[in-house]
């Protein structure tokens, strides 16, 4: 999780660092009552594409790209899923960091909020 | 989950008239009332409750593709309709493309698996481009299920 480039270093220069490609990973779990659904899938893929790093998320027997709300559908991800997200790339670890902030705060829906929509 | 477990047969359109983000919604609605899978003292609420779920994002994927959705308390199971508009609808997607191909969806507020393994079926078949281009270019709603039953047998669903 603590490896980085040069921090120092601009975006170009980050790529040629070895270093800057190495893979980061972090567990999460689905949290909201309504799984893994469209919005936060949008949501989802939305702040995975601000990064420059590839970003993928493994559920147990799938692996899809982080950035297409495509690809996050397909897991069909219900509450208590555990998935992996892996990030590869100058940026990996403060993907890596915002998007586990978007589980942790469950993308923002509120779990007895009874007009919590899908 | 297939196709077949949620399109209703009689909720298929070729050819949407309307040219608005709320037209079709209200049409492909309309379909399901037509096909008795909704009822029509519902319908209001039903269109209201799917136009409110859009107001927090648009639900036009991308690839021309919009999946509108609510949850209603007057379904007891999942059902869903599927719209072609040959020439696209502004559905403020989240690529910006107009949107040809609909699926609409209402769910019982207590079943959020099913709404997920339906979502999860259209996109993984929707990430087939020449599936989608047949489904948009198709003549009449028997060559849109025609094509939808061939997604279920080609996939490997549950």
């Amino acid at each position: 999780m603590s490896i980085r480039g040069n921090g120092g270093a601009n975006k170009a220069e980050q790529r040629q660092l070895d270093m800057s490609q190495e893979t980061l990973s972090r567990k999460v779990v689905v949290g909201m009552r309504q799984g893994l659904h469209a919005r936060p899938a949008d949501l989802l893929a939305r702040e995975a594409r601000k990064w420059q790093s590839r970003i993928e998320l493994i559920a147990e027997s799938q692996r899809v790209d982080g950035k297409s709300i495509l690809e996050v559908l397909t897991l069909a991800a219900e509450a208590g899923t555990r998935l992996v997200i892996e990030a590869t790339g100058p940026d990996a670890q403060e993907a890596l960091e915002a998007i586990g902030h978007l589980f942790e705060r469950n993308f923002n829906e509120y779990e007895n909020d009874n007009k919590q929509v899908f | 989950m297939k196709f077949s477990d949620f399109v209703a047969d009689d909720a298929i359109r070729a050819t949407v008239v309307a040219d608005s983000k709320e037209g079709v919604i209200r049409e492909m609605t309309q379909s399901l009332v037509d096909a008795g899978k909704i009822s029509a003292a519902e319908f209001e609420s039903i269109v209201k409750a799917i136009m409110k779920r859009e107001d927090l994002g648009s639900t036009g994927i991308g690839r021309g593709v919009a999946v509108p959705h609510t949850k209603h308390p007057s379904v007891d199971r999942l059902v869903g309709a599927v719209a072609v508009s040959p020439k696209g609808i502004q559905f403020e997607s989240l690529d910006g493309e107009p949107v040809r191909l609909f699926f609409l969806l209402v769910s019982p507020p207590d079943r959020p698996g099913d709404h997920l393994r339906a979502l999860e079926n259209i996109s993984r078949q929707l990430r087939d481009e020449s599936f989608c281009k047949l489904l948009i270019s198709a003549k009449g709603p028997a060559e849109i299920q025609h094509l939808l039953e061939e997604a279920d047998v080609r996939g490997i669903v549950s």
